[in-house]
């Protein structure tokens, strides 16, 4: 690590005996990342802003919102109508989730499909899973909080999910609940609940990005960084990459707040919560839509929820579970193929979770369940062995400046010697 | 590279346009964020309140919540009125007559929020203290304020303020 020579005096002598800008400079400027980036590694960053929208954009909207059953929707609507731009804030924090979302189940995927989750990345990726777990926590309790009418149905039917567990399942429910249903100490709760979890999610992103820093991206190509000749620093090649990928993301955040800002939202929520009266058509929020298909593909209430908790679990135990020592789906012909089928299949599982359980939908629901077990728990460590990979360039800059390709074996050989 | 002289400056030129742009933006997206916080329209829309004065008899005082604050309306009787006159304009602080603070000069209606710290003054009530000069006295850091709220003695460093109002007949104020 070279220590940058700073040369405003106060910097140096703030750096002597608190080197917050070394580390910055060390982390944020001279970080040195594989040259080969697409714009799929622009997703981190854009997660990264999303929080912090969606953390500023919170903590406004608690300053006007009233967690009390008898006040909480009228004061959301107060912030609509009354509040100085409160619609403007509530419209970001509420098209934020769902950006939020989309941007990490890309981020996601594209660690699929490039395997960032295998050596030495297991960590990161398993920091990112929790990442995830935390984040639809968050949004679920969220989503409580207008108490509208699927916020309220919304939290009857999740909370009910604890009561599946044998035994101790109905005593759990209520202690969830702090009463005999979803009620004013549960709606506190969930605020209190809702306000902290962003900042513990900020505590599991700083480690995320510790774990990342330890041996920097994966690539495309998949393979490790040979030298100095196969990266470039992070500052300014991968920060004006980043802030033009943010411009585009912003423009279309932009976009859906100013002209459709309740597409992705359910209209019913914009009816004050009843307990008395379930809506005819209950739906989670779109996030969330693969996994209740899952849940209720599952004719048995435990199954039902344990495979929908399995759906994540699974995403833990994948660095093991996929072997083959080449990372990139560009040089594995079949997991390609496979990665590509099980991108469709969510897809479909959250089409299916949007529809009525009944009928074609429940059938389909059940195959592309099985579906996506069978990918991770068949399919992967099967291609592991069985599949014929693709020759591996020698590093990160041959196929730029040109060069022979090696073998697969022979790449993993090469990155033992290192 | 082939940074010649006339490149240089045309990429200034687009360096200091786009932190132009991007300040613009950044103003832009801050302002809401502030403006938050300013009151909301619903509050907005309460800040003036009508009042039947003709029940406070000479002598009497009532205090009324306006934007959340006390106000003083007093009746006040010919003697304090009186009083309130003969001030000479060198002994006032704040100097201002007594008929500028004014519509009626029996009906007295001032904002009751001391102007040193904001602590409500005493002398509203019969029995409170009302200060050396007969009008109002604040307890927290003793402000003695005369007939006409005006300040006399003590760390204030203004009379108490007068709310604009109006009279909308005989017996109805309007505050705000």
């Amino acid at each position: 690590m070279s220590s940058p020579e700073f040369k405003n005096p106060v910097v140096k002598w703030i750096d002597h005996r608190l080197p917050v800008f070394s580390f910055m400079h060390h982390e944020l400027h001279e970080y040195p990342t594989p040259r080969n980036l697409s714009y799929l590694w622009n997703l981190g960053s854009l997660a990264g802003l999303a929080l912090v929208t969606m953390i500023v954009t919170g903590i406004i909207l608690a300053m006007h919102y009233t967690p009390h059953v008898d006040h909480a929707f009228e004061s959301v609507e107060r912030i609509m109508r009354d509040v100085n731009h409160g619609w403007l804030i509530r419209y970001i924090h509420m098209n934020g989730a769902s950006f939020f979302f989309i941007v990490v189940y890309i981020h996601i995927f594209r660690g699929l499909y490039y395997g960032s989750y295998k050596a030495p990345r297991e960590l990161l990726w398993i920091l990112g899973v929790l990442i995830l777990l935390l984040m639809m926590a968050t949004a679920f309790m969220g989503y409580v909080l207008p108490w509208g009418q699927m916020s309220f149905w919304g939290a009857t039917v999740i909370t009910n999910l604890f009561s599946a567990i044998p035994w101790i399942g109905d005593s759990i429910v209520v202690w969830l609940w702090g009463g005999f249903s979803v009620d004013n100490p549960t709606l506190s709760r969930f605020f209190a609940l809702h306000y902290l979890m962003p900042f513990l999610i900020v505590g599991v992103v700083i480690l995320h990005i510790i774990a990342l820093h330890r041996f920097g991206s994966n690539n495309p190509l998949g393979i490790d960084v040979s030298g100095k000749q196969d990266t470039i620093p992070f500052h300014p090649y991968y920060t004006s990459k980043d802030l033009f990928g943010a411009m585009v993301f912003l423009t279309i955040f932009a976009s859906a707040i100013f002209f459709y800002p309740n597409f992705l939202g359910h209209p019913d929520n914009y009816i004050p919560a009843n307990p008395l009266q379930t809506p005819a058509h209950i739906v989670p929020e779109w996030y969330f839509l693969p996994f209740y298909a899952i849940l209720r593909a599952i004719p048995d209430k435990l199954g039902g929820v344990l495979m929908m908790f399995g759906a994540i679990a699974v995403l833990f135990v994948l660095p093991w579970l996929d072997r083959s020592p080449v990372r990139s789906g560009r040089f594995r012909p079949l997991f390609k193929l496979f990665f590509w089928v099980l991108l469709a299949d969510c897809v479909l599982l959250g089409y299916l979770g949007g529809k009525p359980a009944e009928g074609i939908y429940v059938t389909l629901s059940r195959l592309a369940t099985a579906y996506y077990f069978i990918h991770f728990l068949v399919i992967l460590p099967l291609l592991s062995v069985v599949e014929k990979t693709r020759p591996l360039p020698q590093s990160i800059s041959t196929p730029v400046i040109g060069g022979g390709m090696v073998s697969a074996p022979a790449a993993k050989r090469g990155k033992a010697d290192v | 590279m082939s940074d010649t002289v006339e490149n240089q400056g045309r990429r200034d030129f687009i360096v200091v346009a786009t932190n132009t742009m991007l300040a613009v933006g950044a103003a832009a997206v801050i302002y809401p964020f502030v403006n938050q916080m300013n009151p909301a329209a619903d509050t907005l829309a309460l800040s003036s309140i009508e009042v039947d004065v003709s029940g406070i008899e000479e002598g009497q005082a009532i205090t009324v919540k306006w934007r959340g604050k006390p106000v003083f309306i007093r009746h006040r009787t010919a003697k304090e009125i009186e009083l309130a006159g003969q001030v000479n304009m060198d002994d006032l602080r704040d100097p201002q007559g007594d008929l500028d603070r004014v519509e009626k000069p029996e009906l007295l209606v001032i904002q009751g929020i001391c102007t040193h710290l904001g602590c409500v003054p005493l002398g509203q009530k019969i029995g409170e203290v009302k200060g050396d000069f007969n009008g109002w006295f604040c307890p927290c850091h003793g402000s003695h304020y005369d007939t006409s709220g005006r300040i006399r003695k003590g760390p204030a460093p203004t009379n108490l303020e007068v709310p604009p109002y109006t009279f909308l007949s005989d017996n109805v104020i309007k505050i705000g």
